[in-house]
């Protein structure tokens, strides 16, 4: 939580202050967003699920119409409508609980991003292969490998259950 | 609600060490704490005391019903009855739908239990004019 709020500060000390709260949204929020407001010291406004009423409101600062609709709240429960139950609930309250478990589609920007590097990493291998490793040794051509392969039948090398044993000496053939 | 504690007092180590054959140990002398346990009945009946009380105010409210939430147990129905006149006295109508999400969030995988809760609560909902989260349309995203 520190950290995302730190880096809202961030955000607006830098080129992004446009793009961040306006001071006009700051207002209507009871969530103070401007640096000398982030208090910890002061009752704040959370989301959380296991506490479900949380210290403030999340709009403090109410203008006319909100007002009356806080009248009228008083008043028996029957008469609201919907719309009004709702803008009610969202006065005090963010995020419903739903909009709180929601997750988000970070992992696919992780994955993705994981995948580019990796990608990155296998092209600098390739080039490597190509551009910096010299040619393989001599002992490892098909032909050097037949040689050495003859040898170690004659040789039987590992007779009981290894290489020697595959080779049928009758049929002269693999096994 | 105090789950008994087996806790190795000075006498019951005595008892452990001294083994001898044929020495069987007393098999009752356990060292439980000598709380009395809470009944279920007595946890809800203090529960709806809490909220029944006429000038409740915001604060207790909150500390309340974020308490209760912290329990790991789903209140009873007349423990949210309680609750729900309690924001009534309030006037506080989003903490009374609130109350209703939290109380859903908590059955966790238990679907079966929210809509219980909401059928018994149903007198006292159509009577204070409270609307579930179902029907203001904020059970879904």
């Amino acid at each position: 939580m520190l950290t995302s709020r730190a880096l809202v500060r961030g955000l607006k000390s830098g080129f992004w202050r446009p793009l961040s709260s306006t001071s006009s949204v700051q207002a209507a929020h009871g969530k103070d967003m401007s640096p000398d407001v982030l208090d910890p010291s002061v009752p704040q406004y959370n989301n959380r699920l296991d506490t479900p009423l949380s210290d403030v409101p999340f709009v403090r600062n109410l203008n006319s119409e909100q007002r009356q609709l806080k009248e009228k709240e008083k008043g028996p429960w029957t008469k609201l409508t919907k719309e009004e139950k709702i803008a009610l609930y969202r006065l005090t309250h963010e995020l419903t609980y739903p909009e709180m478990r929601r997750g988000s589609s970070e992992w696919k920007t992780v994955l993705g991003g994981v995948f580019i590097f990796l990608g990155f990493s296998g092209m600098l291998v390739w080039w490597q292969r190509i551009y910096v490793f010299g040619e393989v040794p001599h002992t490892l051509s098909d032909e050097w490998v037949e040689k050495q392969t003859q040898r170690m039948i004659d040789m039987r090398i590992n007779p009981v259950g290894g290489f020697a044993y595959h080779w049928d000496y009758v049929k002269k053939q693999w096994k | 609600m105090f789950r008994p504690v087996v806790r190795l007092s000075t006498s019951g180590v005595r008892s452990l060490t001294r083994t001898r054959p044929c020495y069987s140990a007393p098999l009752a002398s356990r060292c439980y704490s000598h709380a009395k346990v809470e009944t279920d009945e007595e946890f809800d009946a203090r529960w709806v005391t809490y909220f029944s009380k006429p000038d409740i105010d915001a604060w207790e409210l909150k500390k309340g019903m974020n308490t209760l939430i912290g329990y790991d147990l789903v209140p009873e129905p007349k423990i949210l009855d309680s609750a729900l006149r309690a924001c009534r006295r309030l006037n506080d109508l989003a903490s009374a739908i609130r109350i209703l999400e939290a109380v859903k969030d908590k059955s966790g995988p238990h679907k079966d239990i929210y809509p219980y809760l909401i059928q018994e609560l149903q007198p006292t909902l159509i009577e204070l004019g409270i609307s579930t989260p179902e029907d203001l349309g904020m059970d879904i995203l």
